[in-house]
């Protein structure tokens, strides 16, 4: 019981590859990576909790009370902005490809690249 | 459909996947049970947030003030993605446009009650982002989460269907690159301002002031202020950039 939080994460991980390998659409692909991120977040969350820990914000609560650790936050929210701008650029790069193959098959594209 | 080179990879991948997730599980059951680990440095951190910089949302003086270096290299790789989009896009932009100008300008239009509600949402949107933005040395939030929202509210106007002023948005795009170099920049700026004060990168050099009052946290209001400025401005520019071939698709 104690481990669940940590197998989500796995599962998400496995998830989001399943769909990154099997996927034959670039932007269902770029969705799948988003689910492998997600899977760091819950990774990261998990492994900062307290049991019986408050957020750690400092309004109304004691500065000596238990709160969960703010660091694995912080670099969750990095984590985070690091995914969109990978999201982005991706996206801008589906773009290019469809415009370039007119297809967004990842597949199809490889094809024609050897053609 | 899939050849059998494709079959093979799948096995392949597939393998792989059960070795890697299940490697995960069996590593994970091994970390500190869920609750019950403490992390003295995570701790030590939150509970000097408020008596060292009166701010009380230790995570954002983590982000902005204790790891405040790591934060300025994680903006500009915002910046930079960004820049990589434009990059991306520009070229073929210039191609297409060529072929179809003065195409018509007819856009298809939301139906009546999904634009009232976009442009009645857009505002308030727009409050709680700045909100967020504003009090995050105070209350969950900061300048990444505010930036966000505050895109949202255009992003609202966007699905309600009024192209037309995305577009005369769009026509200033130069701002828009302003906005977010003048938000990146503005976290180096606090950076180096930190080293000539004190002589410390980083350091925060502005009074702490009391804990709860909105300038608490020393110079996390402007730090957040320039990374909200930033975060709007960058998704913006990767959104107008992507509504444009968007629009483009269209007229051809």
């Amino acid at each position: 019981m104690s481990v669940y939080p940590y197998l989500v994460a796995a599962w998400l991980l496995g998830c989001g590859l399943y769909g990154v390998i099997t996927s034959r659409n670039y932007i269902h692909l770029t969705i799948c990576l988003t689910v492998v991120q997600s899977s760091t977040y819950v990774l990261l969350l998990g492994v900062g909790y307290v049991n019986g820990g408050k957020a750690p914000i400092f309004a109304g609560i004691s500065e000596r009370s238990v709160v969960v650790d703010p660091i694995v936050q912080a670099l969750t929210l990095t984590d985070i902005v690091v995914e969109a701008t990978v999201v982005a650029l991706l996206l801008a790069l589906i773009l290019q490809a469809n415009k370039r193959y007119g297809t967004t098959d990842p597949d199809r594209t490889t094809r024609m690249h050897e053609e | 459909m899939r050849s059998g080179h494709s079959r093979g990879r799948l096995l392949t991948a597939a393998v792989g996947l059960v070795l890697l997730v299940g490697g995960f599980a069996w590593a994970v059951t091994d970390l500190p049970g869920f609750g019950h680990y403490h992390h003295r440095y995570g701790a030590y951190l939150a509970q000097h947030s408020v008596p060292q910089r009166a701010a009380t949302n230790s995570v954002n003086v983590i982000t902005f003030d204790y790891r405040g270096f790591d934060t300025l290299g994680e903006e500009f790789i915002l910046f930079v993605a960004v820049v990589g989009v434009v990059v991306l896009l520009r070229r073929i932009r210039g191609e297409e446009e060529e072929g179809d100008e003065g195409a018509g300008e007819e856009q298809p239009r939301a139906s009546e009650s999904l634009r009232w509600l976009g442009v009645a949402s857009a505002a308030p949107i727009a409050v709680i982002g700045g909100y967020v933005v504003t009090h995050g040395q105070l209350t969950p939030g900061g300048g990444f989460q505010g930036g966000v929202i505050l895109m949202a509210a255009i992003t609202v106007v966007f699905v309600a269907g009024e192209f037309m002023l995305l577009l005369r948005l769009r026509a200033r795009a130069q701002l828009l690159e302003m906005g977010e170099a003048v938000g990146a920049a503005g976290l180096g700026v606090l950076g180096f301002a930190g080293l000539i004060a004190t002589g410390i990168f980083f350091k925060n050099f502005l009074p702490h002031g009391s804990r709860g009052e909105l300038f608490s946290g020393g110079f996390l209001f402007i730090a957040n202020l320039a990374v909200g400025i930033e975060v709007a401005g960058a998704i913006l520019m990767v959104l107008s950039e992507l509504l444009d071939q968007r629009l483009l698709r269209r007229r051809s």
